[in-house]
């Protein structure tokens, strides 16, 4: 056994992983919703990927494949299964184009007052598939070909995944805005009296 | 309406996923139509909006600590900096001597000892050795509130050769204490703090200097806390920045 080779595999794999520990555990704790889970998953997925790192060929992109291992794992863990059996069969059809702001101008001023526990609160309510999507494009920053890579589908299918679960949290964003729209005019009549 | 087809695109344009040419054509429609405009805005702040919601979970640092640990606390040979080298070296040495321990009368203190050495050593070797990063004992400090039992003065280093380098959490058999790496010429110093009650192993009360291990080692107890203070640097070295901590209650 090359003990060289499984030490440089250790050093390569190291410095690959831990930069990404707090991105990962972030996205663990958003698809698990807890800590312990969360915990169970990155630990699990940093076993794997350091098992299965000899498959892993250096110069690709580490980034997706250790998510992709990272949501293999969710998705095959009881929460994981018991999620995506909930998932409706047609969400990912083609979607009707649908107008994202009915009101432009009042969403757009409620949109910069939106505070961030609204905000976290509807991502959590997403269906998994549209909010683990969500954080790869939005939080991670990954391109179209990486969160293709990552979830296992066709850039076609990432487009219309995004497109539906951006349109998804805008229409559970709705009633906040609309509660900050009537707080704020209520607070502007008050002024003014 | 014509601003139908140029909408559907609007996202993939946010995202930078549109081909050139395309881009430039949506750009200069924007420019010139209010109600595109206030759509790119609405989605933009929305993007801004997620991607700050969106980081919201942090590790915790003794899960952090159980992660690095187990990638990091295997021997290697190929390491990128030399100061890692040489903490590579030290790792044969400590196997050496944990391995000599074992087969001769190991006793708590040497296992304490090697213990230590062995989280300098795993430290060291780690791709981010220290959690907070500064070289200010007032950021440092104030870092380890609510993270550890107790309490704990650093010293003040200036017109000294040390410099601070940062901190973690670190355990020594579950018993949870402050690690802080200083750095003097090109050697590492790892200075441990750890309520003494909590150590499983009675050490000697007084101070303790070691010389073994290819590294010099300090400890003493002080304020109810337990001290080690460990690196390659000289025995000097050490027992100078041993001083600076013995001087701060």
């Amino acid at each position: 056994m090359d003990l060289s080779g499984a030490n440089l595999q250790l050093d390569s794999f190291e410095e690959l992983a831990i930069p990404l520990f707090d991105q990962l555990y972030n996205f663990a704790h958003w698809l698990t919703q807890n800590r312990d889970d969360a915990e169970d998953l990155v630990q699990e997925t940093y076993v794997k990927a350091l098992k299965g790192f000899s498959s892993f060929q250096l110069g690709t992109n580490f980034r997706a494949w250790i998510y992709r291992i990272l949501r293999n794992t969710f998705l095959t863990s009881r929460k994981g299964l018991k999620v995506t059996m909930t998932v409706p069969l047609d969400f990912d059809e083609e979607e009707v184009l649908e107008p994202a702001i009915e009101h432009a101008t009042p969403e757009t001023l409620l949109l910069a007052r939106l505070n961030h526990e609204s905000l976290q609160s509807a991502i959590d309510e997403l269906p998994v598939h549209f909010r683990e999507i969500l954080l790869l494009c939005e939080v991670e920053e990954m391109s179209y070909q990486e969160i293709s890579d990552t979830l296992a589908v066709p850039i076609g299918t990432v487009m219309s995944r995004l497109s539906r679960a951006r349109r998804t949290l805008r229409n559970q964003l709705r009633p906040h805005l609309q509660q900050e729209a009537g707080l704020r005019i209520a607070r502007e009549t008050n002024h003014g009296l | 309406m014509v601003c139908e087809s140029w909408k559907e695109r609007l996202d993939t344009y946010l995202d930078g996923e549109l081909p050139q040419e395309e881009m430039g054509a949506l750009d200069a429609h924007v420019r010139t139509c209010p109600s595109c405009s206030v759509d790119v805005l609405s989605r933009v702040q929305l993007k801004r909006a997620i991607h700050l919601a969106g980081k919201r979970f942090t590790p915790s640092a003794e899960f952090r600590n159980r992660i690095q640990r187990g990638i990091a606390s295997k021997p290697r040979r190929t390491v990128l900096h030399g100061w890692m080298l040489a903490a590579a070296a030290a790792v044969v040495l400590v196997v050496g001597t944990l391995t000599s321990n074992y087969l001769g009368n190991r006793s708590g203190r040497d296992q304490v000892f090697s213990e230590i050495a062995d989280l300098h050593v795993a430290t060291l070797a780690s791709s981010s050795p220290v959690d907070v990063i500064s070289t200010d004992r007032h950021t440092v400090k104030p870092w380890f509130q609510g993270r550890i039992p107790f309490a704990f003065n650093l010293p003040e280093l200036q017109n000294s050769e040390f410099s601070l380098l940062g901190g973690r959490m670190t355990y020594l058999e579950q018993t949870p204490g402050a690690h802080l790496i200083y750095n003097v010429g090109k050697h590492h110093i790892s200075v441990f703090v750890f309520q003494e009650r909590s150590l499983p192993a009675r050490l000697s009360d007084n101070s303790d200097k070691q010389e073994k291990l290819s590294f010099n080692m300090e400890t003493w107890s002080q304020g109810g806390l337990r001290y080690f203070v460990i690196g390659d640097a000289s025995v000097a070295d050490i027992d100078k920045l041993a001083k600076l901590f013995k001087g701060t209650s």
